[in-house]
């Protein structure tokens, strides 16, 4: 385990290990969790990711950043089983992921969320809860029908996700069908019960969007307490102060493949990235954008998006 | 109009063996489409496959009628897989097309002309009750209120509604398992359970045989309804009468598919009597120029056709369903 794990450095964790990481594309690191390699998704002329070298530290946030469509999603998808690469490989913990099924991927202990969250609308919030659990004996038939060989796990179950459900401030909804509740709730959901499967490294697809101010501070607040319970945390998010807030390391994509990696501010920085984004789009929050509208402060309010 | 004849009449039907049959086959609906969300439109299929498979080994092969049964649950657990493997991966929709075909091809196939010596072709297959008759305790006829039951009738209502209970029970134990809650999991987002760490595929597999499993006591039931057994008893509007069924009672309820049967038979039969007998005589109670005699017999399904419309727009949870969950778009 990396040193920054300890709990008691939550805000100013230094990834030390990361320190002497150069910040180019690719780069290798000392402690990888996942490592890529030259995976292609083409979708009929389109390469949609086309990945040269990717290393994603353990026990750190990493940013996977990029204009929409850079592939971000499909990259994620490809990682966790959920769609086929056209070519490439990859292992996650030393496992050689890349021809398992998605629900292998998960019980090794890379679970992800989705950008449009899936909750199960008509279960309760609870059993959204539950379902997560891995190894639950009662999930096998042959012992479905005998409820005094599952009852005690269950309740273990249970117990695991009412204190996770109060952590994320779901708790009183419990008994709700999980279709009630609003799209905030539904993420600060999905990322709780993400955290049943008992992951080791946690994929979150844009957990930010659609979601309020105040509860963006709360779920912040919860990916940073998965690194200082020693997971790693890979997520895709648009909105820059986020990024800057909490990861430790930036991935830049833009149309298929990586353009940057480093540090957050380092990466911000950088002229490829700007590129990339305001070559695609130009309502996006970077740095430049943020210091164009300081200048015209009186405009703010008019400025474009 | 005899109205004391109409209404035992229907509610011989409703309590009898039709009513069984199609509440058997809703049960096995119910695990496929109305927990696990499985499109199965060939039911009608596995209830060929149990209740020929039944009928030829004890009339053609002379086999016991245990052995009939048994092979017909074995060859409905043969069906499901083979309809499964190659479908359950893909969309939702791909079940449907090829469950719906297939029915079709195994009536098809068992009615062949073909293989009259061992089906009967579209006469199909008599005398394999023997030992079920044998077993009959009942030995006058059976009153109960209105209805009259002849002994046989009255043993295969009696069987029939064990197993029904059974099915029910065995249904209710299983959806309130954490493996029904994998069930009902894939019904709303399958995607969402894989990302879980949950093997959908066998989720959905064994879903599609247990049901299957219930399908094939419904076709049992069938045949022995009337000591007898002909491909006509499959076709596909028995599917859709069992998924009407289904709906009417509710969907991924315990109870839905029972409470649906007797409703459905219930007004099934009442209404044919009535519109029967309301175009009948010198002075029928509707008079010819709006229907007649001939006419009146497909009025049962227009009227049960048009209820199942109202019902689908006014109450699509069904009578027994929950009206919080329809207050959810469930995606
Ligand atoms: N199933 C698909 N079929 C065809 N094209 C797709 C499909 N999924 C994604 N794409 C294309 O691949 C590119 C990358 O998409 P995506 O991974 O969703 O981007 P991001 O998540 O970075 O916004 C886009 O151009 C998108 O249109
Ligand atoms: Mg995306």
């Amino acid at each position: 385990m990396p040193a920054e794990t300890t709990p008691a450095a939550a805000d100013d964790v230094d990834p030390r290990s990361l320190a002497e990481v150069p910040a180019e594309p690719g780069a290798a690191k000392p402690d990888p969790i996942l490592v890529v390699d030259s995976v292609v998704r083409r979708f009929g002329g389109l390469r949609a990711v086309d990945v040269d070298h990717l290393e994603v530290q353990r026990g750190v946030i990493t940013a996977l950043i990029g204009p929409n469509g850079a592939g971000k999603t499909t990259l994620f998808n490809l990682l966790t089983g959920f769609d086929k690469a056209s070519a490439g490989s990859w292992s996650f913990d030393g496992h050689p992921t890349h021809s398992l099924p998605a629900y292998k991927v998960a019980r090794l202990g890379m679970v992800r969320t989705f950008q449009l969250t899936r909750v199960l609308a008509r279960l309760t919030v609870l059993e959204n809860m539950r379902i997560a659990a891995v190894g639950q004996r009662g999930e096998r038939l042959a012992r479905a029908m005998v409820a005094p060989l599952w009852r005690a796990q269950e309740r273990e179950v249970t117990e695991r996700a009412m204190a996770l459900l109060d952590r994320f401030g779901l708790a009183a909804m419990c008994d709700e069908f999980a279709g009630s509740l609003s799209g905030g709730q539904r993420k600060l959901l999905e990322m709780a019960r993400a955290l049943m499967v008992e992951p080791r490294l946690v994929m979150l697809d844009e957990p930010m969007a659609g979601v309020n101010p105040a509860l963006k501070q709360s779920l912040l607040a919860h990916v940073k307490s998965l690194r200082d319970e020693g997971m790693s945390v890979l997520f895709v998010e648009h909105d820059m102060d986020m990024v800057r807030d909490i990861s430790d390391w930036v991935v830049v994509m833009a149309q298929g493949a990586l353009v940057a990696e480093g540090p957050p501010e380092s990466v911000m920085a950088d002229e490829r990235v700007i590129d990339a984004y305001l070559g695609a789009h130009h309502d996006v929050s970077l740095e430049t954008v943020e210091a164009e509208i300081a200048d015209e402060t009186d405009e703010e309010l008019a400025a474009d998006d | 109009m005899d109205w004391s004849s109409m209404v035992g009449g229907s509610l011989q039907q409703a309590l009898g063996a039709p009513a069984i049959i199609y509440c058997l086959a809703a049960i096995g609906l119910n695990v496929h489409f109305g927990y696990t969300g499985l499109l199965n439109f060939g039911q009608a299929g596995f209830m060929a496959v149990a209740g020929y498979a039944l009928a030829s080994l004890v009339a053609t092969w002379g086999m016991s009628f245990w052995v009939g049964l048994v092979v017909g649950l074995a060859l409905s657990v043969v069906l499901a897989l083979l309809l499964g493997i190659p479908t359950l991966r893909l969309r939702a929709d791909y079940l449907a097309i090829v469950t719906i075909a297939a029915a079709e091809i195994i009536r098809q196939t068992i009615g062949s002309v073909t293989l009259l010596r061992y089906f009967g072709g579209q006469d199909g297959l008599q005398q394999f009750v023997g030992t079920f008759q044998g077993l009959n305790p009942f030995h006058n006829s059976v009153t109960i209120g209105i209805t009259t039951w002849r002994p046989y009738d009255f043993w295969l209502l009696v069987v029939g509604w064990t197993v029904v209970a059974l099915c029910c029970i065995v249904v209710y134990l299983l959806m309130r398992s954490p493996w029904g809650r994998v069930l009902k999991a894939i019904r709303e987002d399958e995607d969402a359970v894989r990302s879980l760490g949950k093997n959908v595929y066998a989720y959905k597999m064994q879903s599609l045989v247990i049901g299957g499993l219930i399908g094939a006591l419904a076709g049992f039931m069938s045949a022995l309804q009337n000591s007898s057994i002909v491909p006509s008893q499959f076709a596909t509007d028995t599917t859709f009468f069992a998924y009407t069924v289904l709906l009417v009672g509710g969907a991924a309820r315990v109870l839905g598919p029972v409470v649906g049967a007797l409703i459905f038979w219930f007004l099934i039969t009442f209404l044919d009597a009535f519109f029967g007998d309301a175009t009948q005589g010198a002075h029928p109670l509707i008079p010819t120029w709006i229907m007649s005699n001939d006419q009146a017999s497909v009025m049962r399904l227009i009227v049960m056709g048009l209820a199942l419309m109202l019902l689908m727009i006014f109450r699509p949870q069904g009578i027994f369903g929950d009206r919080r969950e329809l207050a959810i778009d469930a995606r």
